[in-house]
């Protein structure tokens, strides 16, 4: 659904193709798309162009498709104020692999950052492409529709976390503690002295 | 003799009173100065886009409470009016002068939590915090009537307001307004002509409105650097239209016009909420919708002027009652950008002060 300062796709691609022919793959009234090694040159076009001059990067975000991995730019014109959004597609999900807008708006550092931990798509061309939320260590991407298989969309609740071994659990517990069946233990206390202990009291 | 120093590690927070919220800096300082800087960021993530696919478009409104917990409402209706476009729904009148009167109340008491946190960083410890936390309290008093949550409030409901304000809520409401512009002028008496203040904020922090636009960068921090650009002006949504105000802008981009826009922007929402009160009519303040709203199979980006710059809802709809995809964009994040580049080579001080100004709420950086 176009908002209502958002430009069609196809006037976009029509101006477009006259000065890059061939870089728009596909086209509807909402958006363009672009392939997903051509990106740079085509934000650079409209960011230079003066009938667009799509000056910022508004936003910078990504939907699984399941086969492939959608991203999506909404650029906004602060002078002209309209928006218009180009869109591109990865080759398969595993690697997912897109240009960096990076070098064309600083202000894709973070999202893209962002869209790599969550989305699990590689930037190529991104100066410093780290998770951002998640730790360095952690498995998957969350946001892909099979991080957890949820067969139609029912949440029967979870064994576990995805990520864990049975065998070795996060958090070491103390096996002595799990063998003496001892909830609490205060330190220095031993069975023949626990009764002087006010503690020993409602003990659960 | 020449001193020679030697670069180390200097960890700041997260649990830190200037990081404002569980927010991490790892910096790389040579004397005073900083070589380098990082930011940690997902202490407080929540996983709040995936959870939000396995919800109805309504369960959903209670995040965005707590993405920008000092925004609530204006969180709440950036979700609200991106469904309502996507699904096509229509909104009272009097429903929307609601959310108007209250986003730009949520405007006022976010903008003075911000200005009395940046004011805490450069030095003056608390006193005027204090000051701007009584205009706040009174605010969230009018939530609380209203709605009967303070930060909280998922008081915009899609297709409307959840409530209509009590009786009592409008005299309030007026002797808030009434008196809010000599306090606003109170505070600029007290601060603006502190010279301490002014040595702290003048020159620091300067981002050019080329940076500021390239950046991404939205709200009081772009106005800042001298670009005239509000959504409530460009992108009129509600009734925003139909009001008359002004767009607050800065000249040289630094601490000092980021802390003035944020402090004449209170000015332009009392002047906004006085239009709404004359202007409100009576009726209905929410239409019945569906209990599992299905919009058609569709994608929108609907973005909404918040405290902070440019709120954004990426919606994508596959015609069942939950989002297929739900993107929050956050301007406390992408305002963040630049945070690298403003703190290398200015001294530690100055850094905490930059990031006062750009005033994060780290709830919703992490989301």
């Amino acid at each position: 659904m176009r908002t209502a300062t958002q430009l069609s796709g196809i006037f976009v691609s029509q101006v477009l193709g006259k000065s890059l022919p061939d870089i728009v793959t596909a086209v509807t009234d909402e958006w363009i798309e672009v392939a997903p090694d051509r990106v740079i040159e085509a934000l650079r076009w409209l960011l230079d162009s003066d009938e667009f001059d799509a000056a910022q990067l508004s936003n910078l975000t990504a939907v699984d498709r399941h086969t492939h991995i959608e991203v999506i730019y909404h650029l906004q014109s602060l002078d002209l104020n309209h928006q218009l959004v180009v869109k591109t597609r990865t080759h398969g999900m595993d690697p997912a692999v897109v240009q960096s807008a990076y070098p064309v708006y600083k202000g894709a550092l973070l999202q893209e950052r962002e869209v790599y931990d969550l989305m699990g798509v590689r930037f190529e061309g991104h100066p410093d492409l780290r998770r951002l939320f998640l730790w360095d260590g952690f498995p998957g991407h969350p946001l892909r529709k099979d991080f957890l298989a949820m067969p139609g969309r029912i949440t029967p609740g979870l064994e576990g976390f995805p990520f864990e071994d049975k065998d070795k659990p996060i958090r070491p517990i103390n096996q002595e503690n799990v063998e003496a069946g001892v909830a609490y233990v205060v330190t220095g206390e031993t069975d023949e002295n626990r009764a002087e202990t006010d503690l020993s009291e409602g003990r659960g | 003799m020449t001193t020679s120093t030697e670069p180390y590690v200097l960890n700041i927070g997260p649990q830190h009173p200037s990081t404002h919220g569980v927010f991490r800096l790892r910096v790389v300082m040579d004397g005073e100065k900083i070589k380098d800087l990082d930011m940690i960021v997902g202490y407080l993530h929540r996983s709040m886009e995936k959870l939000a696919e396995e919800r109805t478009f309504t369960q959903n409104i209670p995040f965005t409470d707590r993405a920008d917990y000092l925004a609530a409402m204006t969180g709440n209706l950036g979700l609200a009016i991106a469904v309502e476009r996507l699904a096509g729904v229509e909104v009272p009148e009097r429903a929307e002068y609601l959310r108007v009167i209250f986003s730009e109340l949520q405007r006022i008491a976010s903008h003075a939590m911000a200005n009395g946190t940046l004011i805490s960083d450069a030095g003056a410890w608390q006193t005027p915090l204090l000051y701007m936390f009584r205009e706040r309290e009174k605010i969230l008093d009018l939530f609380e009537m209203t709605c009967g949550a303070r930060l909280t409030t998922n008081y915009m409901r899609i297709g409307g307001v959840a409530f209509d304000p009590p009786v009592e809520f409008w005299p309030a409401l007026q002797e808030l307004v009434d008196e809010l512009p000599d306090r606003i002028d109170e505070y600029h008496e007290l601060l603006v002509s502190n010279e301490v203040f002014l040595a702290r904020t003048r020159g620091v922090g300067v981002i050019s409105p080329e940076d500021a636009v390239n950046a991404s960068l939205t709200g009081p921090v772009l106005r800042g650097s001298g670009i005239p650009w509000d959504l409530r002006k460009a992108d009129p949504y509600s009734v925003y239209d139909r009001m008359d105000f002004d767009v607050v802008v800065g000249k040289s981009g630094d601490v000092y016009d980021r802390f003035m826009v944020r402090m004449s922007e209170l000015y332009q929402s009392v002047k906004i909420i006085k239009q709404a009160i004359s202007q409100i009519p009576s009726g209905a303040h929410k239409t019945d919708i569906p209990l599992a709203l299905r919009p058609d199979e569709g994608e929108i980006y609907s973005r909404i002027e918040s405290p902070r710059g440019e709120i954004g809802f990426f919606l994508v709809s596959d015609g069942g009652p939950f989002p297929y995809r739900f993107h929050l964009r956050a301007p406390s994040l992408i305002n963040l950008s630049l945070l690298n580049e403003l703190g290398r080579d200015a001294a530690l001080s100055d850094a905490i002060v930059t990031l006062g100004s750009l005033d994060i709420v780290v709830g919703e950086i992490d989301r």
